[in-house]
This record gives structure tokens, C-alpha cells and sequence, in this order.
């Protein structure tokens, strides 16, 4: 039996903010795309009304993260729930990053 | 923020001579020394610092270019210059390829959000094929500098 496109279809949302005192700089926010690419969902960051593609480290750094940014992280497409749960996580990790 | 507020004009490297990374950064910083931006004593320490900082991930960012940056102790005023390079230079890049445009940044350590603006600044010029384009045919200080100009110009129309 084909699978339902709607099964291919799921979206996930996560809002987190930046506490690290550097910001996302460009070294996490390597690692944050280098996670999205990981997965199969599209991914996209939303920081207010501005939105780019979370797979795409030009993009991210143009988001301006500084800290107390609340960024919302919406994935879309089969594996967008892991994908959301896996790049919070990399925003926390980087939150609890010693600054260097 | 425009480039050319962190850009410093007089440091821009056309034609670089070092075909490897290490190098290509010493050429930048020491052309940062030459136009007075930083202190000659500080030179080894920066181009130090920025390699360790390759080494920690390469700022080889893809489409030929790379973005070396680090914040130092010894600098007041985020500071950068840019390299180009036709025979292209190994920077250990995400996609593997050669790059051919360097943008180096020094930034003080009290800013970071100034340093993140800096960037975004960086970003924004860089994701436009046009502008990767036009600096990577670049053959003289003037035409990178005039370069730079139009995209301060051209962001502040759009009103970004």
C-alpha cells in the first residue's frame, strides 16, 4: 500500500532562545546546519517575521542571534519531529557553551 | 552595517601570492600591519589564533569562499580586509572546492553583537551570486573597493 502523502507531510515547531552571551556565532550555527542536513525535512528558522533555510549556513548567519533572540525552528517533511527535537538541542548545547 | 565600515580599503589584497590557507591568512594580517589597523607586534598572535581557529572548523563556507574571523585582545574596532586568489587556495572548505574570496574579520571581545551584525553584513553581500561573482573577478584593490561601494549602496536602497 502507497503511503498517504499527509504521512509525508508532518510539521514540527520549537521556539528557543539564545542565552549564550557570544550569540550564534558562526561555529554553532555550523553545527545547527550541519544537524538539519541530517535529516530529510525541510527546515526553516524564524527569528519575528524573518525566515531562512536552516540547511543553509549563509542564511543563518544572516539572522543576527544575538542573545535573548528567541528563534523558532519549524521542520516539515517525514522525520521533521526528530529533526526540531535534534536542533533544540543543539541550541541548549550551545546555551550551556563556556565562552571562548 | 555597511562593509565599509569595517572594511579597511587600504588592506585589500587583489592578487594573492600564498596558495594555502595558512598563508593567505598571514598576507591578510599582514596587510591589516601595513595599513596601521593592528599592531605589527600582533601579527604572529593573530595569524596564530585565526589558524586555530580553522583548525577547530574550517571557515571554508562553500562557492569559494571563506570567512576567517576571530576577536583578539589587541583590536578596538571590528576589523577586516579581503583577499582574492585566481589560482584558488585550499581552505579545507565544507564542498571540498578551492576558495578564491577571503574575508577576514578581527573583532574585539566586548561586542559580540556587533561582531554578529558585522557578519550578517558579510552574509547577506555573500549569498548574491552576483556579488561572489563580480569579487571573484576582481583583479585590483580599486575594482574590489568600488565593489564594495555598490553593495553599501545597494543594501541601503533596499533598506536592509
Amino acid at each position: 500500500m502507497q503511503p498517504s502523502p499527509t504521512q509525508d507531510c508532518n510539521t514540527a515547531e520549537r521556539t528557543v532562545e539564545i542565552r549564550n552571551p557570544e550569540g550564534l556565532h558562526m561555529r554553532p550555527a555550523m553545527q545547527f546546519v550541519d544537524c538539519a542536513n541530517l535529516y530529510r525535512s525541510k527546515v526553516t528558522v524564524w527569528k519575528d517575521s524573518q525566515s531562512v533555510d536552516g540547511k543553509s549556513i549563509m542564511q543563518v548567519t544572516t539572522l543576527i542571534a544575538i542573545q535573548g533572540t528567541q528563534l523558532t525552528i519549524r521542520a516539515s517533511g517525514p522525520d521533521a519531529e526528530a529533526a526540531v527535537a535534534a536542533l533544540a538541542e543543539v541550541i541548549e548545547s550551545v546555551n550551556n557553551e563556556t565562552s571562548d | 552595517m555597511k562593509l565599509s565600515e569595517f572594511m579597511v580599503k587600504e588592506a585589500i589584497v587583489a592578487q594573492l601570492q600564498g596558495t594555502s590557507r595558512d598563508e593567505t591568512i598571514r598576507e591578510l594580517v599582514a596587510s591589516l600591519a601595513q595599513a596601521g589597523r593592528i599592531g605589527t607586534e600582533q601579527v604572529d598572535d593573530i595569524v596564530e589564533k585565526l589558524i586555530e581557529r580553522e583548525a577547530q572548523g574550517s571557515t571554508g563556507i562553500g562557492k569559494g569562499i571563506a570567512v576567517p574571523h576571530i576577536k583578539h585582545d589587541s583590536v578596538t574596532e571590528i576589523t577586516g580586509t579581503i583577499g582574492c586568489s585566481a589560482a584558488g587556495i585550499d581552505f579545507n572548505s565544507l564542498d571540498k572546492a578551492p576558495v578564491y574570496s577571503v574575508l577576514l574579520l578581527l573583532s574585539p571581545w566586548n561586542n559580540p553583537d556587533r561582531h554578529l551584525e558585522a557578519m550578517e553584513s558579510l552574509f547577506a553581500h555573500l549569498q548574491r551570486e552576483r556579488f561572489r561573482k563580480f569579487l571573484r573577478q576582481s583583479e585590483t584593490q580599486e575594482a574590489i573597493i568600488d565593489l564594495i561601494q555598490e553593495a553599501d549602496e545597494a543594501q541601503q536602497e533596499s533598506g536592509l
